[in-house]
């Protein structure tokens, strides 16, 4: 009678559960299989190369969203802070600023520039947000040219004679900016949509003042649209290439494009 | 007498069961990640509460300088965290499962004395439903909890070209602090979420793994009658 139907009710249970617990140890397993193959596969960058894959994934479908009319907030001159110095990679003790030119490479004529040459461009001004990788995010006040007028004014040429058309044709250029300090210890690289983008400057001004030689004097770049480890300072060289130019945090761990 | 009945769907079953590990990993990939400025506290004006987190924490957790590591975890396992989750709530929505789940007008009332019952404030057991108010409440806000963790999770991870999202969130500090609350959140609702399932018992917990649960009815005279023994298959759907 019911004591029967109990029974039966236990066996049909008993045989489900063996059947699903199955399942979730099988599954289990495999996941458990999945994560051990994806944290020791060979490193690329200083990572196993899937998650090295997946940031390039991620970098494929940012680049195609990305738009160029898409500005960072911009915030009122007083909000402007001091920033803290974070890292000196490339910035060794001994420099002289006056000595300093700005080398450009492309595919025509490598050029020599000064910081007069730089500051013959348009001024612009803006008063943004700068976010490091580690978290937190300061705003600043900076002043430079935009690196799409210096590309458009100086870059090397196309390399088959025709000057470049920065505006309707920013490939002209390459796909690529590389920029190094002078002694090559710090190196970035940066998409072209992003090395045009209006908020992507050349400094020589933080927060009304001469850029300090701890800030990146003479010259550092600014970007809204990547974390704060592409805003190299003290830039000694500017490559226009098609080569994905190395990046030095990529080499170590980071996304390559890390961009906003 | 005593019957199976079907309790979760298999595609519930598996949702769940594949959010569990990714949630622990997207925790412990940001916690990775928040190491590197963890600035958020609990406590008024000067005085702190609780620092999130004490240095012994990080260390005893081998958590310092991956925040590398941390970064390429989460931008991995997020797809798995939003695609999961996305389903979830497309399944739900279609298949009316969602009823059960979304409170109404008595959940807020009925929560409170599965509150106090579960505390031993009270001795009013709750009816026996699917999920009580209480539940209601939480796997409805733990819902959209998810939802809030990508929506900071993007106002974080691309804030110019989400600007607009990232403005309305209140910008880009608040965006952070808001997706690490949440994530604080989480926290909160596992440990409740097993001490509920522990105290609930077995035959509850298999039936988030077989979709069947053991229940005592309420005795039907027909059954009662000699030679009524029908296979147990008949009675289970």
């Amino acid at each position: 009678m019911s004591t029967n139907r109990d029974l039966d009710v236990e066996r049909e249970m008993h045989r489900k559960s063996r059947r699903s617990f199955l399942m979730l140890g099988i599954s289990a397993t495999a996941g458990f299989a999945g994560w051990t193959w994806l944290t020791t596969r060979p490193e690329v960058g200083g990572l196993p190369y899937p998650l090295r894959r997946a940031l390039e994934l991620n970098e494929k479908l940012a680049e195609r969203y990305f738009k160029e009319a898409r500005l960072a907030p911009t915030f009122p001159r007083e909000m402007a802070r001091e920033p803290r110095v974070n890292g000196a990679e490339g910035l060794p003790s001994a420099f002289d600023p006056l000595a300093w030119r700005l080398h450009v490479l492309g595919r025509g004529e490598p050029r020599q520039l000064t910081l007069e040459d730089i500051k013959r461009l348009p001024r612009v001004e803006m008063t943004t947000e700068l976010k490091c990788i580690e978290g937190w995010s300061v705003i600043v006040n900076w002043a430079g040219s935009r690196l799409s007028d210096f590309a458009a004014e100086y870059h090397s040429g196309t390399g088959d004679g025709t000057p470049p058309d920065v505006r309707h044709r920013p490939r002209d250029l390459g796909r690529y900016v590389g920029l190094e300090t002078p002694d090559g210890g710090y190196y970035v690289a940066m998409d072209m949509p992003s090395a045009l983008h209006p908020q992507t400057l050349l400094c020589y001004e933080m927060n009304g003042e001469p850029l300090s030689i701890e800030h990146g004097a003479p010259l550092r770049l600014i970007t809204t649209v990547k974390y704060g480890i592409k805003s190299i300072k003290r830039i000694g060289r500017i490559t226009f290439t098609d080569e994905r130019p190395p990046d030095f945090w990529a080499e170590r761990g980071y996304d390559w494009y890390a961009g906003h | 007498m005593r019957t199976l009945e079907k309790k979760h769907p298999l595609a519930i079953r598996w949702f769940h069961w594949v959010n569990f590990p990714v949630l622990l990993l997207m925790l412990w990939s940001g916690l990775l990640i928040y190491w590197a400025n963890a600035v958020y506290r609990l406590g008024l004006g000067g005085s702190t509460l609780f620092q999130f987190f004490p240095e012994a924490f990080f260390e005893a957790l081998g958590i310092p300088y991956r925040l590398a590591e941390g970064m390429s975890l989460h931008f991995f396992f997020m797809w798995f965290f939003a695609i999961n989750g996305l389903l979830y709530v497309v399944y739900t929505l279609l298949s009316g499962e969602w009823r059960y789940l979304v409170p109404n007008r008595h959940s807020f009332r009925e929560a409170i004395q599965v509150a106090l019952h579960d505390l031993g404030v009270s001795h009013v057991e709750p009816a026996p439903r699917k999920y009580n108010g209480a539940q209601q409440i939480a796997y409805t806000t733990v819902i959209l909890m998810g939802s809030g963790s990508l929506l900071t999770g993007i106002a974080i991870y691309k804030p110019v070209q989400f600007a607009w999202l990232t403005q309305l969130l209140g910008g880009y500090e608040w965006a952070r602090w808001e997706h690490f609350w949440l994530a604080v959140g989480y926290v909160l609702f596992l440990v409740v979420h097993v001490v509920q399932v522990a105290r609930t018992g077995w035959n509850n917990f298999r039936g988030m793994v077989t979709g069947y649960e053991i229940v005592t009815v309420g005795i039907d005279p027909r059954l009662e009658l000699p030679n009524s023994d029908a296979p147990a298959e008949g009675t289970t759907s």
